[in-house]
């Protein structure tokens, strides 16, 4: 079965300005494929270029196994949910939800009973004679899913559909356009700038910054393993230290920092005698102990969340660390002020190139 | 005459109470909440806009309307007996408009009439025409154009305007006329042999009056466009509509408000357009307004002349609601 979107090399620029740039994605039927990126990092860009309102200055986008080139957005199989929706407000709930269907031709009788079952599917079955400005926030958001579904396109996009949501709702809408995704069975290609949207909701994740498509993979792997120092800081709290690498064997490697020398994984073969940057995850962080790598430094704010306890310190250089204790540390738990010995086992820190700049 | 001094003082005054009255009540059906009026402006401030606006209102708007009104009731006299005997309300004005005698209605008056349905009927036409012109411009210059072009094109629309009326009427004369422009180029060119007669088949009537009007078309379309969601369109034609139908069933039930107080401008103006017909009006062409001025100023016959008139602004009020009702709009809506 061919791909449901392919990007071979597109590039998309606004004059002098590179908004995307060289993206090469393969996105499968049924996949629910989410692109996790910073604010105006190309997102919405990339979006416009698979729905045909933005042509790209190169490359190829195929939907389908079909070259798109050419094909006005009015003809392609994919269907556009907008930031903002763009509901029409001057028509019905069942008018939107038929408007695509209207367009096409299709009989009225047909058409109705269509837009019965999609209000039925929205669970919004008596709101269909209402107007678009008497509905609520959660109900216009399955309003604008129910008619772009109404089409039944084989590619639905949405561009940061909840973001105008209160958190509650946002947390509810993601559960249900997750079941949606699951029923339908078609492609979605999501937009959002919301990293704990991404990782509850997506099969895979793209992570941008700055018109690049930096890494493509499942939640797991762009949180556990980044490819490089911007997914790593990006997606999920890290911390990263500076140094230079004194010793690489084995897929691990030791770097010599400010605050001593730590041991990590180093996944990329970093040779010796390379400026790099180690992450750790504030969870990986423990106290105490006698770990293979480990650091010193003054306790600066300490927040009791119940199972989880954060805490920010300050080390040596200056820069500031913060680690997440489990449940298990309630008993000793640091107060601010105290000098605190932590560290981290070689497999929870993770070398990356530095990058040019910075 | 000191009734009547009393009559001028005191009917703005009694305006002014009507108008804080009626404030009053909607206020006790609770259609405006906020603080009142007086508390708001103060009772002097209160006081003395309620007055000015009340003798505006009925020194500006009411009263020649009214006297409008009156005279066109009464029979033509001299200034001796106005006031007299003889000073009746009569209806031989209009009767005179429909059989063209204010005694016999033997015969129908066909010159006024004809004049009175042309102008009505190619004022509609002006409408349609001058809409079918705008609409794409004011689209474009709404939805696609970019800043500096807009610029351009509003200077470009704008400029011409500059220029009066008259003088605007008689360069299309000119540019028109057997001997002008468009005819010496068309022969020139070798597509004619002969001059084409532009104004005597009234067609720089048609040009002169859909031009005058462009601008009170333009501009409420071009804001009621302006203020559509350039994603609304989008989404149309991302759902696959081809562009007409976008057209007739986004942009256009948006920009209604737009198109109905445009055409109720354009319609109005070039009803009641005054100077263009008497410039660029084919010899064979009697608009109405020419007759209604030359019920005043020719025949010197007021009361006729404020019959004339009053025929001409009740059509132009038909023609305003029948526009809001085909619009289904209320008249707050386009005055927006
Ligand atoms: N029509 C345009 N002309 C010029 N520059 C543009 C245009 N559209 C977008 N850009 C630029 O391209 C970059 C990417 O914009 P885009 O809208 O794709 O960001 P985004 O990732 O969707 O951001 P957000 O999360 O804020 O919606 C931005 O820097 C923006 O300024
Ligand atoms: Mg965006």
């Amino acid at each position: 079965m061919a791909a449901a979107v392919e990007l071979e090399g597109v590039n998309v620029t606004f004059g002098d300005f590179v908004a995307v740039r060289d993206a090469n994605l393969t996105i499968e039927p049924g996949e629910f494929f989410s692109f996790l990126g910073p604010s105006g990092c190309g997102k919405t860009t990339l979006l416009r270029t698979i729905s045909a309102f933005i042509e790209p200055t190169r490359g190829t986008v195929r939907i389908g196994g079909r070259d798109m080139k050419g094909i006005g957005p009015n003809k392609r199989p994919t269907a556009l949910i907008f930031q903002n929706l763009a509901l029409f407000p001057m028509m019905t709930v069942a008018e939107n939800i038929g408007y695509g269907l209207r367009v096409r031709g299709v009989p009225r009788h047909e058409r109705d009973e269509k837009v019965k079952n999609l209000l039925i599917q929205i669970a919004l079955p008596e709101h269909g004679h209402k107007l678009v400005s008497e509905l609520s926030g959660g109900q216009r958001q399955r309003v604008a899913i129910a008619r772009a579904l109404a089409v039944e396109p084989s590619v639905l996009l949405l561009d940061e559909p909840l973001s105008a949501l209160d958190l509650k709702l946002r947390q509810h809408m993601r559960a249900e356009l997750r079941a949606i995704q699951k029923r339908v069975g078609i492609t979605f290609i999501y937009i959002t700038h919301d990293q704990g949207e991404a990782l509850t909701m997506s099969d895979r994740i793209a992570v941008m910054n700055a018109g690049v498509i930096e890494q493509v993979g499942n939640g797991r792997s762009v949180y556990a393993e980044p490819r490089t120092p911007f997914v790593a800081s990006f997606v999920g709290e890290n911390n990263a230290i500076r140094g230079r690498i004194t010793q690489a064997a084995n897929g691990t490697a030791t770097l010599d920092t400010p605050i001593g020398p730590l041991t990590g994984r180093n996944p990329v073969g970093l040779p010796a005698g390379d400026e790099a940057l180690i992450f750790v995850r504030p969870e990986a962080l423990k106290l105490g102990g006698d770990p293979p790598s480990g650091f010193e430094g003054e306790a600066l704010d300490v927040t009791y969340e119940g199972s989880i306890t954060h805490v920010t310190m300050r080390v040596r250089t200056g820069q500031k660390i913060t680690l997440s204790l489990g449940g298990g540390a309630a008993g000793i738990l640091p107060q601010p002020g105290d000098m605190l010995k932590v560290g981290f086992e070689p497999q929870d820190g993770l070398l990356l190139a530095r990058p040019e700049r910075s | 005459m000191s009734g009547g001094l009393t009559l001028v003082v005191a009917l703005p005054l009694l305006a002014a109470l009507i108008l804080i009255l009626l404030s009053r009540l909607e206020r006790r059906k609770g259609a405006i909440a906020g603080p009142g009026f007086f508390q708001r402006n103060g009772v002097a401030v209160g006081l003395y806009l309620a007055v000015a606006v009340g003798f505006w209102a009925f020194f500006i708007i009411v009263l020649p309307q009214l006297a409008m009104v009156d005279l066109s009731f009464r029979p033509k006299l001299p200034p001796s007996q106005m006031g007299g005997p003889k000073d009746i309300f009569t209806l031989e004005n209009y009767r005179y408009f429909l059989f063209g005698s204010t005694t016999s209605t033997a015969n129908w008056n066909w010159l006024h009439i004809k004049a009175f349905f042309l102008s009505i009927g190619v004022s509609i036409l002006i409408t349609l025409l001058n809409l079918a012109i705008c609409y794409p411009l004011a689209f474009h210059m709404a939805q696609s154009a970019p800043v500096a072009r807009l610029r351009v094109l509003l200077l470009l629309l704008i400029i011409p305007y500059w220029v009066n009326e008259i003088l605007r009427a008689f360069a299309f004369r000119v540019l028109l006329s057997s001997g002008g422009v468009v005819n010496k180029l068309l022969m020139g060119g070798g597509l004619l042999d002969a001059p084409i007669d532009f104004l005597g088949n009234d067609v720089g009537l048609y040009m002169g009056l859909s031009y005058a009007y462009l601008l009170m078309m333009i501009f409420p379309l071009y804001n009621a466009i302006e203020s559509l969601d350039r994603n609304q369109i989008e989404a149309a034609r991302d759902l696959g509509a081809p562009w007409w139908h976008i057209h007739a069933f986004v942009v256009m039930p948006h920009a209604k408000p737009g198109i109905a107080s445009g055409c109720t401008l354009v319609f109005m103006l070039s009803a009641g357009a005054l100077a263009a017909p008497l410039v660029l009006g084919g010899p064979r062409t009697l608009w109405f307004t020419p007759i209604v001025y030359d019920r005043f100023y020719q025949a010197f016959n007021w009361p006729q002349g404020a019959a004339y008139a009053l025929i001409l602004l009740f059509a132009c009020i038909v023609f305003v609601l029948a526009v809001l009702r085909m619009f289904r709009l209320s008249l707050g809506e386009i005055a927006r």
